[in-house]
């Protein structure tokens, strides 16, 4: 049995050989298929890469030992509102870690401005953040990269690098005027590509009344000592009849955030890319009918000489893969170098407030993509490859 | 009971093909035997059958009803796979056209039947060498086809049809594509296939002239095999 079976796959081997030895002769129907199923590729995982991108920029610097303290009942920090008791009595709960100003529980206010996009000139709408000093050891991954940071009680401010790169008159050095108010920009930070980077940081304490918030916060995010600490925290916060608050893992606020735009590209680009991918599985097709039709004499005479029908018929579908795995690393190459790394900037639905990220192409989206190049392969051989087998080996023998 | 030196037995073989909801017959019931040594010319017009007979003693075509029995074995009921197998073992092909790989050296066009062997490649570079010995073309074993004349190509797919040493050699047409010098050249080297390594041949051929090469003529027409042949 086993050496039938040795058999068997030397005969796969041998025949799908000749048949790759005859692509020179088939060049333009070859080139025309794996172009096809490249560029489906190219397109498939460049969107993709967008929502990588996005994702990475809202989860990328979500901590598991991070919580976030809401009002109940609000989905995001734009519907929160908390007070300044609400938040001495959240800094209370137990499994908080602990930094130089005493537990790291970091009050957030949270405010949307218009400013004008670099590249369009046109309004869009930037998150500006008012913190207090625990907010630099919640969110750990944030970095000056250029100038200093904001000294309480100024008028001062720090700009993300994607806020920086996407919102004009955000340089280190300048005045920003917003409303009745100047702000200098005093400093560039960086936070591991994360959400901050698409934000504008200031003081909570001189934010509030220029926006006339009172004392009031919009979310607080709390360091936990661990991520099992979660629970503890949240039933301790939940069922404290002084607050009205949610409690939810830093990651899975994120996540949510990043549903809507998730199944935008997803569907976006799954139902252009399905569409292309039958372009692409017509021209598969039509490259292994006419590899079929080329070399029917031989396929036959190789099943005359005793080769199996089931050997020949394989060797046609693992063409077909080949071709498809050549498209599919070409499309895969060609969208990172053409995608991988772009900047842009796109509206979060959840806080109506722009995100900087990048195009993200990782290894396993290019792995999907060349998965998707093979569905398109083996679609496109499945057909091909039946008709060599059923093919009569008496009338293919005498095949022109 | 057919005598132990009938290598191939033909009993009441018809055989129909569908054509557009019509039953078109074939062959219409042949019988015949085929001695071991035989070297069999088969003739007759165009549609008398000749190649559809060659084809079903070669179990690339199966009858439509009757049954074949080639060194003793039914191969009629034989399963494709089993056929296919069968093939490689006892049958050796060749064609009108010669049938080679193009894209590959006429020893590796030599060397394809006995790929499906257990052979080991030093065991069949001897084979390889011994058949294109015997077709006179170990000076062109690393040639492709098409650096070769037609004569020459036709006498690599023999040397391909007899590189495993099979039972039967049936040849369709084996000058179909030949000038008459090359012609007789391939009909010379079959005649001596026969007459010096006892192999049994059965070859189509419409031309009289490559039928007086055989030991045999039988004459097809509408399916039948004729009693009394006009040569």
């Amino acid at each position: 049995m086993r050496i039938h079976w040795l058999n068997w796959l030397r005969q796969v081997v041998l025949v799908t050989g000749f048949s790759l030895r005859t692509i020179p002769e088939r060049k333009g129907s070859v080139a025309a298929s794996v172009f096809g199923i490249a560029g489906v590729v190219a397109v498939f995982v460049g969107v993709l890469s967008i929502d990588q991108g996005f994702r990475q920029a809202l989860i990328g610097s979500a901590s598991a030992n991070i919580a976030m303290v809401l009002r109940a009942g609000a989905d995001t920090e734009m519907t929160s509102g908390l007070g300044r008791e609400d938040v001495r009595v959240v800094a209370n709960a137990p499994g908080l870690a602990r930094g130089t100003n005493g537990p790291q529980a970091s009050p957030e206010l949270f405010v949307i401005i218009n400013l004008p996009k670099r590249s369009t000139g046109t309004d869009a709408n930037v998150a500006f953040r008012g913190v207090e000093p625990p907010a630099f050891e919640v969110h750990r991954q944030l970095h000056i990269l250029h100038g200093r940071n904001f000294r309480r009680g100024h008028n001062e401010l720090i700009v993300g690098r994607g806020a920086a790169a996407q919102f004009a008159g955000l340089d280190v050095g300048s005045t920003l005027e917003i409303g009745r108010n100047h702000w200098e920009i005093v400093g560039l930070f960086e936070a591991n590509g994360g959400m901050e980077e698409s934000e504008i940081w200031t003081d909570a304490a001189v934010l509030q009344p220029a926006y006339r918030r009172g004392t009031s916060y919009q979310s607080v995010l709390l360091t936990l000592q661990t991520p099992e600490a979660f629970d503890a925290g949240k039933d301790f916060l939940t069922s404290d009849p002084r607050l009205n608050v949610k409690v939810v893992r830093q990651a899975d606020y994120f996540a949510e955030q990043s549903q809507v735009m998730t199944r935008l590209i997803l569907g976006l680009g799954i139902s252009i890319t399905s569409l292309m991918g039958v372009g692409a599985v017509f021209g598969a097709l039509n490259t292994m009918y006419t590899a079929v039709s080329a070399r029917a004499r031989e396929m036959a005479t190789l099943r005359a000489l005793g080769f199996g029908g089931a050997a020949v018929m394989l060797s046609v579908l693992l063409e077909s893969l080949a071709l498809s795995w050549a498209g599919g690393a070409l499309g895969g190459g060609l969208a990172y170098l053409a995608f991988d790394g772009y900047r842009t900037a796109t509206l979060n639905f959840q806080s109506f407030s722009q995100v900087a990220f990048a195009f993200t192409v990782t290894p396993s989206l290019l792995v999907e993509g060349v998965l998707w190049a093979s569905v398109m392969g083996f679609i496109g051989g499945l057909f091909p490859a039946l008709r060599a087998m059923r093919l009569p080996i008496a009338t293919a023998l005498r095949a022109s | 009971m057919s005598e132990p030196t009938d290598l191939v037995r033909i009993e009441d073989v018809e055989k129909d093909y569908r054509r557009g909801g019509e039953e078109i017959p074939v062959l219409a019931g042949v019988n015949m035997t085929i001695p071991q040594g035989d070297f069999l010319a088969l003739m007759g017009p165009s549609g008398s059958g000749k190649s559809t007979l060659l084809n079903i003693i070669g179990g690339l075509d199966r009858p439509t009803n009757g049954a074949i029995y080639v060194a003793g074995e039914r191969v009629d009921t034989l399963s494709d796979r089993e056929l296919a197998a069968w093939r490689a073992r006892h049958i050796g092909f060749v064609f009108q056209f010669y049938n080679l790989m193009p894209t590959l050296t006429a020893e590796k066009n030599v060397d394809l039947p006995l790929l499906l062997t257990p052979l080991s490649r030093s065991e069949r570079q001897k084979h390889v060498a011994a058949a294109l010995a015997v077709t006179g073309l170990s000076h062109r074993a690393k040639h492709f086809p098409r650096q070769m004349s037609g004569g020459e190509q036709q006498r690599v797919g023999i040397a391909r049809a007899i590189v495993t040493d099979p039972t039967l050699l049936l040849c369709d047409e084996p000058t179909g594509d030949l000038d008459r010098k090359s012609g007789d050249e391939i009909l010379s080297l079959l005649q001596a296939l026969n007459r010096d390594h006892g192999k049994t041949i059965v070859m189509v051929t419409h031309d009289p002239h490559a039928s007086h090469r055989a030991t045999r003529t039988l004459h097809l027409n509408k399916g039948l095999l004729e009693d009394h042949p006009m040569e």
